[in-house]
């Protein structure tokens, strides 16, 4: 179980993150939402030390993940997928899957991840010796999921992977990370400002509202709020 | 409570002044002058061939700093400026009977035409390429006047007439007027300059190169512009270095000259024109302090040969590591925190009236 | 005709020492957007590290190695010393504490060991006067064919390094998305002092093949840096191919220069054939194609 209790970022003066506390069961898919510049990013990159935590706990599988370098929680089972995709554009594909496997330093079996990779995206199969300048949004998001499974995380956290894809593409996207997510038995910390189809595959919701969080609960629930909708989901 | 009665009118018109840049600026000039002329007449003739150096150096490092701070372009060949404007100024000066002032605006105008020139492919090229272009330019001028020797005299360079004073004033210090003169109308020129229209627009270049061309600014106007002013100051300061030293040499604009005014600039706080005071003051000092202290040091002759460069290269290394703003720039911090946290006799005395947070907007200083 | 192939052969043995050095300022400048002003200097340090050693008679390989060795001392040292706490400061900074490097480490060698030029010999007593082919005799000696040879393998080296080994692969990744690198496990702190490491041996590298054919002084890779400079911007700041070229190019260019229009022009032609390049193709030769945006 993943367990963030009374997370608090500020930048400078101003406050990202105020008292944020929420639970996720182990093997759940828990969408976090809220409107843009609602701290969604913030609290991911708070979790894998790439902005500093004022105070707050967040334990993960007995683990206090809080204080660690970031080098270091993909060691813990922390596999953290940055907002913009993170696909590193000068390397190939095959580079960039490799890099999810460099952390293991004799990982003998990773070969035999990536080609699970290329079989789970075909169209990254094809372009493997390219370089992933090339691909198109779709792809680069694929290359970016397929490479956090290279890293084989139990703890998987996705900021916006819906972010200018088209809705067709997004739809197929969410459908394959459940199914990922399901198969691997990862715990998935979805971040989206696309509420509908982040709620259309979650387990649990939790609402961010300028560094607060106002609502979680079930997503079936909070879609079906007019009131809610409106106010912070935007749909 | 009749203290801030009586301040406020004051105060206001003081506002009133800074929110007209010529008319502050000259005013500051002014007040600068008059500073200064007492200065140079109360101290020795050799202090005043030395307030000569700051001064130019000033003018050099000034014109790098709104190069730099201004649009963001760094250059590593300011030297060959320097060079241009000395030798401009210094074959005029070597074959016309002219007031002082032609062949001092002859060099401003031939390094500024150089800018141009340098400036035009400039524009295109960003960071490191454009040092790359300006440090092979450094180079290059050095080696012209050993090409062309019969124009300027190769490596034994030109002889510089000393300028005549009128009647009475010491040579030396009649050089330090005409110097710190320059100096002071380049400061407000500069000043000015980036206060005007056009500074502004070429900031906003600098930080945002396409936003601009959408505001309709032409961004690589502006880089050449900035790059010729930059050459001016520079073509000033060489012509002012060939009246200092007398003569106009390759030597004394070595690539090593144009390393010192970067380090200069940097140290003083790039962008500022007062830090290009602070580091025309340790380019000068600095060597002088560790000079009188290896000729008491009875060490070995290789030691203190090299000690004045060794003592040079820790300072730009400690000053950058512990003031990444430069002096200038530490010296704001520490003045803005004092404010912040007024002391008791601070409160006491002056009204709650902020008149400072008003007066400059907060300057970035780097590109 | 002679003269033209005497000046190219010239040229490229002077060029692959500008390649040389260009590398390490690619290699550095990719990972961390420095410039690194005092690799000339700490090449000149390595070289005198090797000169203490020779003049107490040590084997001359040995000495060879030994300066390459301290070059990867001195870079890591450099980075960790005086780079790492200006990361995330104003851009110039750092530059401007490798210049401040730069005048310190040539005045420290200059303290230590004099200023005044003294001579080097090519390791293993490498022959350094020119061969005689079929009856014409060319400029060009078997220390210049060593010269070629040790920046080839230098540089297949480092193709073989960034290609094919995960270490390579560490060090492009650190170097072009430091964040993404970090968050799959990356130390990208480590791998910066190695990237440092690795540049300042090219460096030191140059500083061993430059010192036999001019005099070690402790400014004796001042021109060095300048045209290896060149040679990096002439070939792409980000592209190690480019230094390659652009290093080739500038000595070759250089070489012409000099020998046909007079040495002082060697300046004055390489600055104008930099800026005509760069006027045509403002990032180097081997600029990086544009990445899509989508
Ligand atoms: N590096 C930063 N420096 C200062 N403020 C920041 C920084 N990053 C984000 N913020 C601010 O923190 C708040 C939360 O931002 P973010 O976490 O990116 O929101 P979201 O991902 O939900 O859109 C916003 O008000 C944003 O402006
Ligand atoms: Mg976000």
């Amino acid at each position: 179980m993943l367990e963030i209790s009374e997370l608090t970022v500020s930048y400078g003066p101003v406050a990202a993150l105020s008292d944020v506390s929420f639970k996720a069961e182990e093997g759940s898919i828990t969408a976090v939402l809220g409107a843009n510049g609602a701290g969604k990013t913030t609290l991911l990159r708070a979790l894998t030390g790439l902005v500093p935590v004022k105070k707050g706990s967040a334990r993960w599988a007995g683990t206090e993940l809080l204080g660690h370098r970031t080098e270091e929680l993909v060691r813990l089972g922390v596999a953290h997928v940055p907002e913009g995709r993170g696909v590193v554009t000068e390397l190939t594909v095959d580079e960039n899957l490799r890099l999810g496997a460099l952390w293991r330093k004799r990982a003998p079996d990773h070969g035999q991840l990536i080609e699970e990779v290329y079989g789970l995206f075909p169209a990254l199969a094809e372009r493997r010796r390219r370089p992933a300048a090339t691909l198109s949004g779709g792809e680069r998001q694929m290359l970016v999921i397929g490479r956090a499974l290279v890293a084989r995380p139990r703890l998987l956290l996705l900021d916006e992977p819906s972010l200018g894809l088209a809705p067709l593409v997004t739809l197929e996207l969410m459908k394959t990370v459940r199914e990922l997510t399901r198969r691997d038995g990862l715990t998935l910390l979805l971040v989206e400002q696309n509420a509908k189809s982040a709620l259309s595959i979650a387990d649990e919701a939790v609402v961010l509202n300028i560094g607060r969080v106002v609502l979680s609960g079930d997503p079936q629930t909070l879609a079906a709020d007019d009131q809610l909708r409106h106010s912070y989901l935007g749909f | 409570m009749s203290l801030i009665e009586h301040r406020l009118p004051g105060a206001k018109s003081l506002e009133r002044l800074r929110s007209q840049p010529l008319v502050w600026h000259l005013l500051l000039g002014v007040l600068a002058a008059a500073v200064l002329y007492l200065l140079t007449s109360s101290v020795s003739f050799y202090d005043n061939t030395i307030i000569a150096e700051i001064a130019w150096y000033a003018i050099a490092i000034a014109g790098l700093s709104v190069l730099t701070g201004g649009s963001g372009q760094i250059s590593l060949g300011h030297g060959a400026f320097m060079a241009v404007g000395a030798y401009g100024a210094g074959l005029m000066m070597e074959h016309f009977r002219l007031p002082l002032v032609v062949p001092i605006l002859v060099g401003i105008a031939a390094a500024a035409l150089l800018g141009t020139v340098v400036g035009l492919p400039a524009t295109r090229l960003r960071g490191p390429y454009l040092a790359g272009v300006t440090l092979a330019l450094a180079l290059a001028v050095q080696d012209l006047p050993t090409k062309f020797s019969s124009l300027f005299n190769g490596d034994s360079g030109i002889i510089v007439n000393q300028a005549t004073p009128p009647g009475g004033v010491n040579p030396q210090r009649w050089l330090a007027w005409i110097s710190l003169l320059a100096a002071i109308l380049t400061m407000v020129v500069l000043a000015n300059f980036m206060k005007s229209r056009f500074g502004r627009a070429l900031k906003a270049v600098r930080d945002d190169d396409i936003a601009a061309q959408a505001a309709g600014l032409n961004p690589n106007r502006m880089r050449v512009l900035a790059f010729a002013v930059s050459a001016a100051a520079a073509g000033l300061a060489g012509g002012l270095e060939a009246l200092w030293g007398g003569i106009v040499s390759p030597n004394s604009f070595s690539l090593f000259l144009s390393i010192q005014l970067l380090a200069g600039m940097v140290i003083g706080g790039a962008g500022t024109l007062i830090g290009a005071w602070w580091g025309a003051l340790a380019l000068v000092y600095v060597p002088q302090w560790t000079n009188s202290i290896t000729s008491h040091l009875s060490s070995a002759s290789t030691v203190t040969a090299n000690l004045q460069n060794a003592v040079f290269g820790v300072l730009i290394i400690v000053i950058m590591m512990a003031a990444p703003s430069g002096i200038q720039g530490w010296l704001r911090a520490g003045y803005r925190r004092l404010r912040r946290r007024p002391s008791s006799l601070a409160s006491a005395l002056s009204p709650p009236l902020d008149l400072s947070s008003t007066s400059t907007p907060p300057e970035r200083t780097s590109p | 005709m002679t003269l033209f192939i005497d000046l190219t052969l010239n040229g490229l043995s002077y060029g692959a020492i500008y390649a040389a050095v260009a590398l390490g300022l690619v290699l550095i400048w990719r990972a961390t957007r420095v410039i690194n002003f005092a690799q000339g200097a700490l090449a000149t340090l390595t070289t005198y590290v090797a000169a203490s050693l020779l003049d107490r008679s040590i084997n001359s390989w040995v000495a060879f190695a030994a300066a390459l060795v301290a070059g990867l001392v001195f870079g890591a040292v450099t980075e960790r010393v005086f780079m790492r706490p200006l990361y995330g400061k104003p851009e110039l900074n750092p530059v401007v504490v490798t210049i401040g490097l730069l005048i310190l480490v040539e005045s420290v060698a200059g303290a230590i060991w004099g200023s005044t030029d003294r001579g080097i010999a090519p390791p293993g007593g490498v022959s350094q006067s020119g061969i005689i082919l079929g009856h014409t005799y060319l400029d060009f000696s078997a220390f210049d064919i060593f010269i070629l040879g040790s920046v080839i393998v230098l540089m297949v080296l480092m193709l073989v390094l960034f290609r094919w080994t995960s270490l390579g692969l560490k060090m492009r990744a650190s170097a072009f998305a430091p964040e993404v690198a970090r968050l799959l496990g990356v130390r990208v702190g480590r791998i910066l002092t190695v990237g440092w490491a690795l540049a300042t041996l090219a460096g030191a590298l140059a500083g061993m093949l430059v010192a036999p054919l001019v005099f070690l002084s402790p400014n004796m890779m001042d021109p060095m840096l300048v045209y290896g400079f060149a040679a990096a911007v002439l070939g792409g700041l980000d592209s190690p191919v480019g230094a390659l070229v652009g290093g080739i190019l500038s000595g070759l260019g250089i070489s012409y220069i000099g020998g046909y229009l007079g040495s002082s022009m060697e300046t004055v032609g390489a600055a104008l054939l930099l800026i005509a390049v760069l006027s045509i193709r403002p990032e180097g030769l081997f600029a990086a194609a544009k990445a899509r945006r989508v």
